[in-house]
């Protein structure tokens, strides 16, 4: 039945948007944090999609074939900045801390662009939806 | 039922091919921000025609690939206005209309079917 493959398809978007949201909110949260050294300072995260192209991709959380799942969680490797702040807790020996390397400019961009894809399949899942009540409402015809 | 088989006459076989353009059309608004997805539609009358016909490769092996006239066969790439430097040839503003030309030819088909249902029920009826 196509209709119930469609809220799957469009349910494994939703599933996947919300990750990339909570990537984008997790950046947002950390924006401010510092470290000690640029291995320890805190790096962005970015979700990286994949098609459901087969059986075989099926995941627990992705079972529809031609849906969309969450294939990893990129580590954005812009480098962290070096401040000069010896007051600061976590400065080195020279006085200078790693900040993480957030753009919050992008952040709000991926934010705002990941909620857009998110409205676009529940548009998706209602439509199918109103159909499928009235294909069933074909024998009060 | 052969009855209906001829009765309800080409929308019944329309009406299924309208859901699966409908879920093709799904699957690419879904992966409107996947990398390297092509966007995929229906070749809607050559699908009918394939369904009308009704031709299917004779198997004797639960094993042996079937064709399914139709939606599976009739599948098109559809080439993007403007490339995407992902891969990704989705424009989602483009899948949304078609989307919602799609429903609202879905609810035509439907009405049609639900004229050729009401007939029926007063030949039975005999008002």
């Amino acid at each position: 039945m196509s209709f119930s493959n469609i809220f799957g398809i469009a349910g494994s978007a939703l599933n996947s948007q919300l990750v990339r949201m909570n990537a984008s909110a997790s950046n947002m949260a950390n924006a401010g944090t510092t470290a000690s050294s640029e291995a320890e300072a805190f790096k962005a995260k970015r979700a990286v999609f994949q098609t459901i192209l087969s059986d075989q991709q099926k995941t627990d959380h992705a079972t529809s074939v031609g849906g969309v799942k969450v294939l990893e969680l990129a580590i954005d490797d812009t480098p962290n900045e070096k401040l000069y702040d010896p007051g600061n807790p976590n400065a080195d020996q020279d006085g200078f801390v790693y900040s993480s390397n957030v753009n919050e400019v992008t952040e709000m961009v991926e934010m705002t662009a990941s909620a857009r894809s998110y409205q676009n399949n529940v548009e998706v899942v209602n439509t199918a939806r109103q159909l499928m009540m009235r294909t069933i409402d074909i024998t009060k015809a | 039922m052969k009855l209906f088989d001829s009765t309800l006459g080409i929308h019944g076989k329309a009406l299924g091919l309208r859901a699966q353009r409908m879920e093709l059309i799904s699957k690419n608004i879904a992966n409107a921000d996947t990398p390297n997805f092509k966007a995929k539609d229906l070749d809607f009358s050559a699908a009918l025609k394939g369904v009308q016909q009704d031709t299917h490769i004779r198997t004797t092996n639960a094993r042996h690939i079937t064709d399914i006239p139709g939606a599976s066969a009739n599948q098109i790439f559809t080439k993007p206005l403007n490339a995407s430097d992902n891969g990704n040839t989705v424009e989602i503003s483009i899948e949304q209309a078609k989307y919602g030309r799609a429903a609202a030819e879905y609810q035509a088909t439907l009405r049609f079917l639900e004229g050729d249902i009401s007939s029926i029920r007063k030949v039975l009826r005999g008002d």
